[in-house]
């Protein structure tokens, strides 16, 4: 997988040739080397998780928030879930700086729980997983669209993008997917296994 | 650079910052590194196109302080980058040669005005700005894009071989891809490593951005002085009418600055240099600088853009692999119908792209749709289809119409006081026809590539998908050439027919807009007209 991934030194080399011939760049391709040899070695420090207060969503809303999330992107046997990727804090964090996420978002977990409470006598959160879960096939998708569900249907469209927004965004969801790059390579390979057309 | 070169003292003037590549470029930087993973402050780059926290300073549709206004109708919208070098340090690359027939097209078709040079004149600086910046390519003899002196293009990426297939089968030209990235050594400059991320600006300098491969290396000749963060409100003349001096603004300070100067360059970019005229009023141009002609400021052309997506079930099928490539199109479609009769005039060429790139925010949102659902079944979609997409887009030549143009609001100033511009724009008929033509051959190739073709709304006003008037970043035409000054600010030299010291030599100076993507073309005739007007200084002609 990452048989085309130049050592550091190999990547130093490459991109500080001709450094010391250059009498026109000069200096450009040793801080080029500089700049991808401190890159390398960031990717080897995993981020460290800081204990995140909420900026908008608060209580039972970010309870209900973090839910969603974890049900709409859960861990598997292959990576972990929405939760791992820090998907609710991405979202807190847009939705304190968007009045219009602050409506869609905070106005449609309200939305979610007086359904939830008309239609089962609790909120979202307290509903049985049986029941979120019925909620959520309602919900999820366009075809169930009915004067009842529209409203619900399109928050939870929003919420869905933005959770994989965040999960695919992350160093979990990236390795999810099985990309393969953002290195240095000294030549391109090409396509490995030409497609059918 | 030639002008510094060739022993002038030069004085560059520069609306925003300085620019440092290894500190203002995210090269190599994953989207988790970044609090807001690129998309900005409220996600505001989410809907937005081209906008990043990843591209390259500082491109922008809407600058605070500096706004622009479009006339009760019409739609425009203006990207601008103030920073040293411009929107060079993150535009696309794409560099491809304007044809023959692309200067005569009143000679060609009968319709607007023939260019005062011709692609003969222009050939030796075609050779002259490849050697310098670097472009990939291939000598596939396509007569609607002359070849040009390349560096040997990259190897096609999975995505090329599918489209490329498909056009073989429908007869439609897909050579290698034409781009301002080095695949070998140039100068000093490494070749290109592969991270496909040149739209964020590249440290290495491996593609082409006038501020890395031509303005830092020109301050070694010590006749170049950078005044950065310098606003300039207009362009001064003497008591004869001749331009002397620039007045402008300090932005970091505020405080009202001039320079004197013997010859005058304006290369603000197109809009932004007519503006620059239009707001340089006097008793001899009380239109503006060098505009006898009212011209300046008409003559507005963007591209035709129009795209379509699909989606390609056998990319499922490749091995996960590095798709990277040099962060562009490895190959296209250059235009193919030019030697038959069309329903529209002009022509287009297609740009294509896709597959396994580097995810980040909004990524999915397109298989979410497809798909829907949530859950372990939307992730294992999400993984499968991951990599199978392929858009494709066109560009396509814009016949500029009496209806497209841009003036200077008569209410409204920017926060240094500098009147704004106010836009008027028309897509005619012309556009409208070669938009339904680049839709139904998009059609085609996905469906012949064994692809299912995404679907496409248009919005009012906007027919066969037409992208918004200016998304595609290719203003031009604003000052353009022309052999009558009755009609034309400038001649073939980028040179004021009216006042002789006024060169413009950035996009404005094009007579049309062919379906080329401009900067290549722009290099090539600042190159000649910077050697025409050494020559001319050293006559004592300016």
């Amino acid at each position: 997988m990452s048989g085309y991934k130049l050592s550091r030194r190999a990547a130093l080399k490459t991109l500080s040739l001709g450094a010391s011939a250059a009498a026109v760049l000069g200096t450009i391709p040793l801080e080029a080397a500089k700049h991808i040899h401190a890159t390398l070695e960031l990717e080897k420090f995993p981020h460290t998780p800081v204990a995140y207060r909420p900026k908008f969503f608060h209580g039972r809303q970010w309870q209900t928030l973090r839910k969603l999330c974890e049900m709409i992107i859960p861990p598997d046997e292959k990576s972990g879930g929405a939760l791992e990727a820090n998907a609710p804090e991405f979202i807190d964090l847009l939705t304190s700086e968007n009045t219009n996420y602050q409506t869609q978002l905070g106005g449609g977990i309200r939305w979610l729980d007086a359904y939830c409470r008309k239609q089962y006598g609790k909120d979202f959160l307290g509903c049985p997983d049986a029941l979120q879960k019925k909620v959520l096939d309602l919900i999820a998708y366009r075809s169930n669209s009915t004067p009842q569900t529209s409203q619900g249907i399109s928050f939870f469209s929003f919420l869905r993008d933005l959770t994989t927004d965040g999960f695919y965004s992350s160093k979990i969801g990236i390795e999810d997917v099985g990309y393969i790059g953002n290195t240095v390579l000294s030549e391109f390979p090409g396509c490995p296994d030409p497609p059918d057309a | 650079m030639l002008l510094a070169q060739g022993g002038l003292n030069v004085v560059m003037m520069e609306a925003g910052p300085m620019l440092n590549p290894p500190k203002d470029y995210k090269e190599h930087v994953w989207p988790y590194e970044l609090e807001h993973r690129g998309v900005g402050r409220g996600g505001r780059f989410l809907d937005s196109i081209v906008e990043s926290e990843f591209l390259a300073p500082n491109g922008a549709w809407e600058i605070e302080g500096e706004p622009y206004t479009a006339a009760p109708g019409s739609d425009f919208r203006w990207f601008r980058s103030r920073i040293l070098g411009g929107r060079t340090n993150h535009y696309g690359r794409i560099s491809l040669r304007n044809s023959e027939w692309d200067f005569k097209p009143r000679s060609t078709d009968g319709v607007g005005d023939d260019w005062p040079i011709s692609y003969k004149d222009l050939a030796p600086y075609y050779d002259k700005a490849e050697k310098f910046i670097g472009v990939y390519g291939f000598r596939d003899g396509v007569a609607s894009t002359p070849d040009g002196i390349f560096q040997p293009p990259p190897k096609p990426r999975c995505t090329d071989l599918i489209v490329k297939n498909a056009c073989d089968k429908l007869g439609i030209t897909c050579v290698a891809g034409r781009r301002a990235v080095l695949t070998q050594p140039l100068n000093g400059r490494a070749p290109c490593h592969y991270c496909g991320q040149c739209s964020r600006g590249c440290i290495s300098a491996s593609n082409y951005s006038s501020s890395q491969v031509m303005i830092f290396p020109t301050l070694k000749t010590n006749r170049l002085d950078i005044i950065a963060m310098a606003m300039v409100r207009e362009i001064l003349v003497d008591k004869n009418g001749k331009p002397n001096a620039v007045s402008y603004v300090d932005k970091s300070t505020g405080v009202e600055m001039q320079v004197r100067a013997k010859t005058f360059v304006v290369a603000a970019s197109a809009c932004e240099s007519a503006r620059l005229l239009l707001n340089s009023k006097s008793e001899k141009y009380p239109n503006g600088l060098a505009n006898s002609s009212g011209a300046v400021g008409r003559y507005l052309t963007d591209s035709v853009g129009s795209s379509l997506s699909g989606y390609f079930p056998q990319m499922e099928k490749i091995p996960p692999h590095n798709h990277d490539g040099v962060g562009g199109l490895h190959m296209f479609i250059p235009w193919w119908k030019w030697d038959r009769k069309n329903d529209f005039l002009r022509g287009y060429h297609i740009e294509f792209g896709g597959g396994p790139g580097m995810p980040g925010p909004g990524s999915f949102r397109r298989t979410c749709h497809r798909v829907e659902g949530y859950g372990s079944g939307l992730k294992q979609n999400i993984r499968k289809m991951y990599g199978a997409f392929i858009g494709l887009a066109g560009r396509g030549e814009m016949i500029p119409n009496k209806d497209t143009y841009c003036e200077i609001d008569p209410s409204v100033v920017d926060q240094w006081g500098i009147p704004v511009l106010r836009f008027h724009f028309r897509w005619s008929e012309n556009e409208v026809k070669m938009a339904k033509d680049m839709q139904e051959t998009f059609r085609e190739i996905i469906l012949a590539a064994g692809g299912e073709p995404l679907p496409k709304t248009s919005p009012p006003g906007r027919p066969h998908g037409l992208d918004r008037p200016g998304e595609i970043i290719h203003e031009l035409g604003t000052v353009r050439m022309g052999a009558n000054s009755r009609n034309s600010p400038l001649n073939g030299f980028c040179q004021s027919h009216e006042a002789k010291n006024l060169f413009v030599m950035d996009g404005a100076c094009f007579a049309t807009g062919p379906d080329k993507n401009p900067t290549l073309t722009i290099n090539a005739l600042a190159w000649r007209a910077s050697e025409y007007l050494l020559d001319e200084a050293q006559k004592g002609n300016l």
